[in-house]
């Protein structure tokens, strides 16, 4: 990838002679919301440490805007916002202080950190509460506030570590909102979450770690692909016509067709074939009912993929 | 392998915030609080025997900190027992708190190392150490020279001085050790009660074991080797030090804290004083093993610090 941000090249960590990561390459580029998934333990949460500079790393490299973490932690810690897993807070203090400390630990002035924490606190919806103690703030609360510590960062890469853990639904879509506002500014996102379909609808790629190391990379269809033989599945409902089934095999892109009970076919393909597939009916001399199209589901691939490899997981 | 960027980045900031906590903590108020009233009663009742002998004493105001009257203990014993307590309780969650509130990889995660964090934690602790033992020294001094009428001489002052300056070092011994077990053990009162735990077996125990097993390790014809080997383990302890440190900054007549030999005696004149910096001598290998012991302890925090995992 030619405009890689992050850079992780064979990345190990090993306590003693177990692996807790092993051997993990990836890169995400400039913008991109990258997803790390896995069951517990699988080394998700590690990478991120090795990443941030936190952690030693054992064997392989890692690179941030060309930064090497463990020689120049303090120089990646300046570009890298950090909303770890059920974020602690200074309870004492309001949630304007929380952020000042945090700001004067990055070197802003005085003005500088009140214009960036004003507007970071608007913008996560907490300006009306920013001289309340944090001690008082929901959880859901705690992880905006998170999110305004990496805005008054101004961040290049938010690392988000399990950041919908426990929220309810309505907080849940509304951290996502800014994680995608977070994106539009052009953030690099990385993000970790045993929650799928909150992966799926705001990630570019994700990868798949297993064990310590990365099973499976790529976008939702290429993973689909991968793990499910196709990442589309269309289906056709149909009267009429002679050979159907036939037709719609022999279209590019079709792995197979499947019926699973007359006048109703169901592809697997490579991309949404509908328009294909209704062309193909109709011109078999068929009444054509009902097309409709599953893109494959995050949570299908990521269970389908652990029942494959006969290991718990825990999504 | 050499990191890049300053280990002292955001140390100044750690304090600052650090200090903040502390002077504005209920549970620093509650411990200044209790040091100041015992200590001032322990002065008060000692103001009240000096006043019944001669003022021809040249060391009259170091009774200040010395005289106990019954049923209350000296000035210094109030404080050899009380500053270890204040210590410990602004050093047991020093680390293992930003664990349990889950702050540590959050704080981390901005640009500065461990070192500024622990180092920052280090000094704000003892610059509150100092400045709540400073502001009792100078009470203690206006309430002497209130009640006593006399002024304190040069020397007399500056052996006052001098054992604040010790006092703290005393502070840094305990505030490291507790430092050190916030950062071995995740639980705030596990680190709590071991090192109050150690504090009552060093203070109270050991000088009384120390002579035990001295005889158990040296023959018993040797009387010499036995006391300077009993000495030397009661030693080990803090508190002893303090105690030997205390007795020639404030007993001018000290001319040695350990055994007394013939020869030692030749020439001497039998009570007299000391001048001040040869009190300073006697005291210096306490002083220093007080230091010592500070840095020692430090370290060792730090080393377990450094190797930590930051996760939660």
């Amino acid at each position: 990838m030619s405009n890689a941000v992050i850079e992780a090249n064979g990345l190990s960590k090993r306590y003693g002679t177990a692996y807790a990561v092993h051997d993990v390459t990836f890169t995400v580029g400039a913008g991109e919301i990258f997803g790390l998934l896995g069951p517990n333990g699988a080394g998700k949460t590690t990478t991120i440490l090795m990443l941030l500079g936190l952690s030693d790393i054992s064997a392989g490299r890692a690179r941030v805007f060309g930064h090497d973490p463990m020689r120049e932690p303090l120089a990646v810690k300046r570009l890298i916002g950090y909303l770890p897993d059920t974020v602690g807070f200074y309870d004492n203090l309001s949630a304007a202080d929380n952020l000042h400390y945090t700001a004067r630990l990055m070197g802003f002035h005085l003005l500088d950190r009140k214009k960036r924490i004003a507007a970071a606190l608007e913008r996560v919806g907490l300006a009306e509460v920013a001289d309340r103690r944090v001690g008082t703030f929901s959880r859901g609360m705690r992880q905006r506030l998170g999110l305004a510590e990496i805005l008054v960062k101004d961040a290049r890469i938010a690392i988000l570590d399990e950041p919908t853990n426990g929220l309810d639904p309505q907080a849940s879509a509304d951290l996502l909102a800014l994680i995608r506002s977070l994106k539009a500014q052009g953030v690099t996102i990385i993000l970790s979450s045993h929650l799928l379909d909150r992966v799926q609808s705001v990630c570019d790629r994700v990868a798949l770690f297993n064990a310590g190391e990365i099973a499976l990379m790529g976008t939702v269809d290429e993973l689909g692909r991968q793990v499910l033989g196709g990442g589309y599945a269309v289906e056709v409902e149909a009267d009429g016509g002679e050979g159907i089934a036939t037709r719609l095999a022999a279209l590019p892109g079709v792995r197979n067709v499947a019926e699973p009970a007359p006048g109703r076919w169901r592809m697997t393909c490579d991309r949404d074939l509908r328009g294909e597939a209704a062309a193909e009916v109709v011109a078999a001399g068929g009444r054509l009912h009902q097309l409709s199209l599953d893109r494959p589901s995050l949570e299908t691939i990521y269970t389908r993929y652990f029942q494959t490899q006969e290991v718990p997981h825990a999504a | 392998m050499r990191r890049k960027g300053s280990p002292w980045q955001g140390l100044g900031v750690v304090i600052l915030k650090e200090l903040s906590d502390h002077f504005g903590s209920m549970r620093v108020r509650v411990l200044e609080w209790l040091v100041v009233l015992t200590a001032l009663a322990a002065v008060y009742g000692a103001i009240q025997d000096i006043r019944a002998v001669t003022a021809e004493d040249p060391f009259l105001f170091l009774h200040l900190f010395t005289t106990a009257r019954e049923p209350l203990p000296s000035f210094v014993s109030f404080l050899g027992f009380l500053v270890p307590l204040m210590a410990i309780g602004l050093g047991f969650d020093a680390i293992n708190g930003e664990h349990n509130r889950r702050t540590l990889s959050r704080i981390l995660s901005q640009p500065i190392y461990r070192d500024a964090l622990l180092f920052g934690k280090f000094i704000a602790a003892l610059t509150t150490l100092a400045v709540s033992l400073i502001a009792l020294w100078l009470l203690v001094i206006g309430l002497g020279l209130i009640m006593l009428g006399v002024p304190p001489g040069g020397e007399e002052m500056a052996r006052a001085f001098l054992l604040l300056v010790v006092t703290i070092a005393y502070a840094g011994v305990w505030l490291a050790l507790a430092m050190l077990f916030s950062t071995v053990f995740r639980s705030a009162a596990t680190a709590a009660l071991v090192t109050l735990g150690l504090w009552l077996f060093l203070t109270v125990i050991w000088p009384a074991l120390a002579p035990a097993i001295a005889e158990a390790v040296v023959p018993s014809d040797d009387q010499a080797t036995l006391v300077i080997t009993a000495q030397m383990l009661a030693r080990l302890s803090p508190s002893t030090l303090f105690g030997e440190c205390v007795m020639a900054i404030l007993h001018p007549t000290t001319r040695t804290l350990g055994p007394v030999y013939l020869d030692q005696l030749q020439g001497a004149v039998m009570g007299s004083p000391l001048p001040f910096w040869d009190s300073v001598m006697v005291a210096w290998p306490q002083i220093v093993g007080l230091v010592a012991a500070t840095i020692l302890l430090f370290v060792g925090g730090y080393v377990v610090f450094q190797r930590q995992e930051v996760r939660a």
